[in-house]
């Protein structure tokens, strides 16, 4: 209590948060700390937690990964002729296997039109089989799925897909039911498929009930292959909401791996030995950057991104054909996923003894919430420190003579209303900012000569850019003057919000509340009506929520070695932003309305203070 | 002043029956901070369901509420949006008059006070006006209404309501004078909840100063009183007891209701400190800490009556909030109740020393909490761990509150008797350190 209770104690830490130093040693030492995550010494190695899957030793026998190819020869051929997902030819396939096999249709509109996968009313079927377990009461299921997409590719995925089924029917060891789910339209299948099993249905969806079904599902794997051969398997982690599954996941996968002698990579990245180099260690950080962007974003990466929400671990495996010599064939693939349900299928209870907060700057070293939650508390201090700031001005307007008692009259406090009314006017901009764009792209395809993509994502711009004119200018008819006071008192209000917003975003979405204090936290302590205007409105516009979001288009195409011209990244930005209206009207993810409704206001607030008259 | 109270309680009705109409009033009567298992309103429809069948409301373990509630609601279960309305309404009104009373009472004994001459000449500062007093019944009538805990709580349809009004209406009666009203309201909430046994001290306390009775254990006129107080308290709380027995037949509802209040066997999570705890706890520690945490709600009564016995309104604020932190199924509602207390005390927020901190800390809680359920019950990432972790800092927020408030009094009236700027015995100013 001495801290809190003495005078002069006090007097000393509020004295601290008056000077801009520790703003600017905290900014700094956030971003430093952040970046040292990547450095090796700094980072833990992955070990297996879970004993079920640790000590167990099984063996991989999938001897036919030939006969594996020719059924996905004969799939690619069967699809082709069908023009789409040969659903018959599959149930017989699989029925002839010994599986219970089960159809499923759905259909579902989209609110506009995708252009990037050209669909906009999307009708399909799923096909499963469930392998029934032997050995035990079926109460508990695990998932192998493999998407059937169009064209030419993955093929081979449905076809190592039957192949195991085949070769797991023969055997007797399992415990739990494994279903084997082809699904149509990538995502938009398994979301169908996943809430058919679940009954429920979040996102309007229209599909028929699953006729069969196991038991609870505890872990999925889904396989995308494009070649015969691959030279690496790439781990993809990230899903719905920035959700991650548990490590030992990826600490399974990475084991098999080693053992089977199969180059395996995070992020498309290979790991490097040299980590005291400056190569090794910039490789690193391009990784964990990469995996800090994809799970910024709030998108299922994968298949499996849309089971992680009905606590289901899951992880896709991406099969990557590069021009390396090292080729593995597809029996050595079917033997790491025949090792890996193996594995799963000797769980007691759900994956649960590892992490679920981590990031990964290579396959074998990951960094814990622990570690990497200072980078953004340390962020997050800056606002609590400007906050203080502002309430030891708002309170003390004569220098304080002793504990809390100050001389001469308390300041008159501003008006509720000269407060009220931008946060309210900021969130109605919100509002319009989440509801317009996808309610008026009819009205704006009749005036406009744009296609209803293109409507809905410049209007949402468009609303955006409105959104800095419109509230420091109605603020001012309403409620007069602004005072000194007045500004104070809402900024006070804003920094609070902006932290609390912050800081729950960072724990449901590290990365997502990371990236964001970034760009946002800079231009929300420096922020006062007394600086030169045009200069920090370009600051703050520069560092606004729909900034942050270009700047991480260039940054994640440059970290994936494919940079662009900035036309380009332009149309890559656009089509993120359709991308992120479509992933939350299709799969519930949170990333737009979160921006949208929150973000955004919180943020206009600060833009009105700097035009405080 | 009428007029202000009706539009406030017009604008509260609204939105709160926007809100029983919109899809989150299921969202919200599902959290659990909202509602615990004593008051949830599921609870209360399944233990109806169960009296309309002719069965005991009491048999299996999802009925906790008292018999007076679920015949109260027999009658009025079709309208109960209207009737927690009604409740909420009938709370904030209570208050507002009883403030009132008590900000009249303040202001004429301070001016007794000033007119003898008995306060220091330096404290005139710390005098109360007139114009700053006379807003403050709306301000807790606002604060009860608007507060969005109150509203969450009326939406979720929680029982929490009923027993913040009968709390209310004690405190009115109390404040208007009448022993016996106030005798029967005490029994009410006692019977309702039991914890609000400790208002018996204040309740008392406030009635002896009304009476200008010395609290001397050496006078009889102050036994007498006291005496009869007490038996118009148990026996009200023993005719409410009876009266549940002939309504219902059996005896029931003791163990059910006041044996898990005090036995706290559901620990499902809540924003108290009891679950985490005793889901921690080894089977045969459990009836030691279950007392030594019961006794914790009731034994702040002895020191704080003592302290605080020439100011037993202040006294009836700290025990309200120490019931709410402390108790074995705290909910949001009950925190409104002394939250909107708080402003009769805006006269202390010159002597409020971590009130930015304290508010920081609540606020930043109550938005951690569903973010924290979310990731423990939904994504399953997080565990248990990280909601108590919050609910132990949103309680020791509420404690720091509490504390602050209390110190803020106590030093106020320090200065009213001692002078504002005190001096050492050298002259230099002096500080007043609470170590």
């Amino acid at each position: 209590m001495g801290l809190l209770s003495d005078p002069n104690r006090r007097k000393a830490i509020t004295s601290l948060t008056l000077s801009v130093l520790p703003d600017v040693v905290c900014y700094l030492a956030g971003i430093a700390w952040f970046m040292g995550l990547a450095f090796e010494p700094f980072t833990l190695r992955t070990y297996m937690s879970e004993n079920a899957m640790g000590s167990t030793m099984v063996e991989e026998r999938f001897p036919s990964g030939e006969r594996a190819l020719a059924t996905a020869r004969e799939f690619a051929a069967h699809k082709k002729k069908v023009g789409g997902m040969p659903v018959d030819w599959l149930v017989k396939t699989m029925r002839a296997q010994g599986l219970e096999v089960f159809t499923q249709s759905f259909s579902r509109n989209l609110p506009f039109p995708d252009e990037s996968k050209e669909r906009f009313v999307v009708r399909g079927t799923n096909v499963y089989g469930i392998l029934r377990a032997p050995r035990a009461p079926r109460t508990e299921a695990l998932v192998l799925s493999a998407p059937c997409s169009p064209g030419n590719s993955n093929n081979q995925a449905v076809g190592l897909l039957l192949g195991l089924a085949q070769y797991f029917r023969s055997q007797i060891y399992w415990a739990k039911d494994i279903i084997f789910l082809v699904n149509e339209h990538d995502l938009i299948g398994v979301q169908a498929w996943l809430e058919g099993y679940h009954h429920t249905n979040i996102t309007g969806m229209g599909y028929t009930p699953l006729q069969g079904r196991a038991g609870s599902i505890q872990a999925a794997l889904s396989l995308e292959l494009n070649s015969d051969v691959v030279t690496s398997l790439d781990l993809v982690l990230e899903g719905l909401n920035g959700q991650l599954p548990n490590l030992d996941l990826a600490n399974l996968f990475h084991a098999f791996c080693q053992k089977l002698g199969i180059l395996c990579t995070i992020q498309g990245k290979l790991q490097r030995s040299d980590w005291d180099t400056v190569e090794g260690y910039t490789h690193s950080a391009q990784t964990m950057l990469l995996m800090v962007l994809k799970q910024a974003s709030g998108r299922p990466w994968g298949e499996h991104g849309l089971f992680l929400r009905y606590h289901i671990e899951a992880a896709s495996i991406r099969g990557v054909n590069s021009f390396r010599q090292y080729k593995t064939d597809a029996t050595s693939i079917g033997r790491l996923f025949e090792g890996m349900v193996r594995k799963l299928n000797n769980l007691l209870e759900r994956l649960h003894q590892s992490y679920f907060f981590y990031l990964m700057p290579s396959l074998t070293r990951f960094v814990s919430i622990g570690y990497y939650m200072p980078a953004f508390g340390l962020l997050t201090t800056i606002l609590l420190l400007r906050a203080l700031d502002l309430w030891v001005h708002l309170g003390t307007p004569t220098p304080v003579t002793e504990d809390g008692v100050g001389e001469g009259e308390s300041p008159s406090s501003p008006g509720l209303l000269s407060v009220l009314t931008p946060v309210v006017i900021s969130h109605l901009t919100g509002v319009a900012l989440y509801t317009l764009p996808v309610l008026s792209q009819e009205m704006a395809v009749e005036h406009f000569p744009v296609s209803e993509t293109e409507a809905v994502v410049l209007t949402a711009i468009a609303i955006y850019t409105a959104g800095l004119a419109l509230p420091h200018n109605t603020h001012r008819l309403i409620s007069g003057e602004g005072t000194e006071q007045g500004w104070r008192v809402l900024k006070l209000v804003a920094l609070l919000y902006l932290a609390v917003l912050l800081g729950c975003t960072a724990l449901i979405n590290f990365s997502l509340g990371f990236i964001l204090a970034v760009t946002l936290v800079p231009a929300a302590a420096c922020v006062t009506p007394h600086v030169p205007k045009a200069l920090s409105a370009v600051a703050m516009v520069l560092l606004s929520p729909g900034c942050t979001i270009l700047y991480c288009v260039f940054l994640f195409q440059e970290l994936q070695e494919v940079p662009v011209s900035l036309a380009e990244g332009w149309m890559l930005f656009l089509s993120v932003i359709s991308q992120g209206i479509l992933d939350h009207a299709l799969y519930g993810s949170l990333v737009y309305p979160l921006l949208a409704l929150l973000v955004y206001p919180c943020w206009l607030l600060f833009w009105n203070i700097l035009f405080w008259k | 002043m009428a007029a202000p109270l009706t539009l406030v309680l017009i604008l509260s009705v609204t939105i709160r029956a926007v809100l029983f109409r919109s899809s989150l009033a299921e969202l919200i009567s599902e959290r659990v901070e909202v509602v615990s298992p004593l008051n949830a309103w599921k609870r209360v429809v399944e233990g109806l369901a169960l009296l309309d069948l002719g069965v005991s409301p009491y048999s299996g373990d999802v009925f906790h509420e008292t018999p007076l509630v679920i015949y109260l609601f027999h009658f009025v279960v079709d309208y109960a949006e209207i009737v927690f309305m009604i409740v909420d309404g009938i709370t904030a009104v209570a208050l507002y008059l009883a403030v009132q009373n008590y900000n009249k009472n303040v202001f004429r004994k301070q001016k007794y006070a000033l007119e003898a001459d008995r306060y220091p000449h330096d404290c005139l500062e710390l005098m109360r006006s007139p114009k700053e007093m006379h807003y403050i019944p709306l301000k807790v009538a606002m604060f009860y209404l608007l507060n969005p805990f109150t509203i969450l709580s009326c939406v979720a349809k929680s029982t929490c309501g009923l027993n913040n009004a009968v709390m209310a209406l004690f405190i009115l009666s109390t404040l208007k004078g009448s022993a016996l009203l106030s005798a029967i309201f005490l029994a009410l909430a006692t019977y309702q909840s039991i914890y609000p046994l400790t208002l018996f001290a204040p309740g008392l306390l406030f009635l002896l100063q009304r009476l200008y009775i010395p609290v001397n254990p050496c006078r009889s006129r102050f036994w007498f009183f006291t005496v009869q107080y007490s038996v118009m308290f148990i026996g009200s709380l023993l005719v409410i007891v009876c009266l549940s027995f002939f309504l219902l037949g059996s005896w029931d509802f003791i163990p059910s209701v006041y044996g898990f209040i005090l036995s706290v066997p559901d620990l499902t999570p809540n924003i108290g400190l009891f679950w985490y705890f005793f889901a921690e706890m080894f089977e045969h520690f459990r009836f030691f800490f279950i007392c030594v945490f019961q006794i914790n709600v009731f034994f702040y009564t002895i020191p704080l009556s003592v302290k605080l016995k020439e100011h037993p309104v202040f006294l009836i604020f700290m025990q309200i909030a120490i019931i709410s932190i402390f108790k074995s199924y705290p909910t949001v509602g009950d925190i409104a109740l002394y939250m909107a207390f708080l402003p009769v005390w805006s006269h202390l927020y010159r002597f409020l020393r971590n009130i930015f901190l304290v508010s920081c800390v609540l606020l930043a809680c109550t938005a951690l909490f569903p973010v924290l359920w979310h990731l423990w019950i939904y994504a399953g990432s997080a565990n248990s761990n990280f909601y108590y972790a919050i609910t132990l800092l949103f309680n020791v927020g509420q404690i720091l509150l509490v504390s602050d408030y209390f110190y803020a009094y106590l030093r106020r009236e320090h200065h009213l008797s001692q002078g504002l700027y005190l001096r050492r015995k050298d002259g230099s100013e002096a500080t007043l350190v609470l170590k």
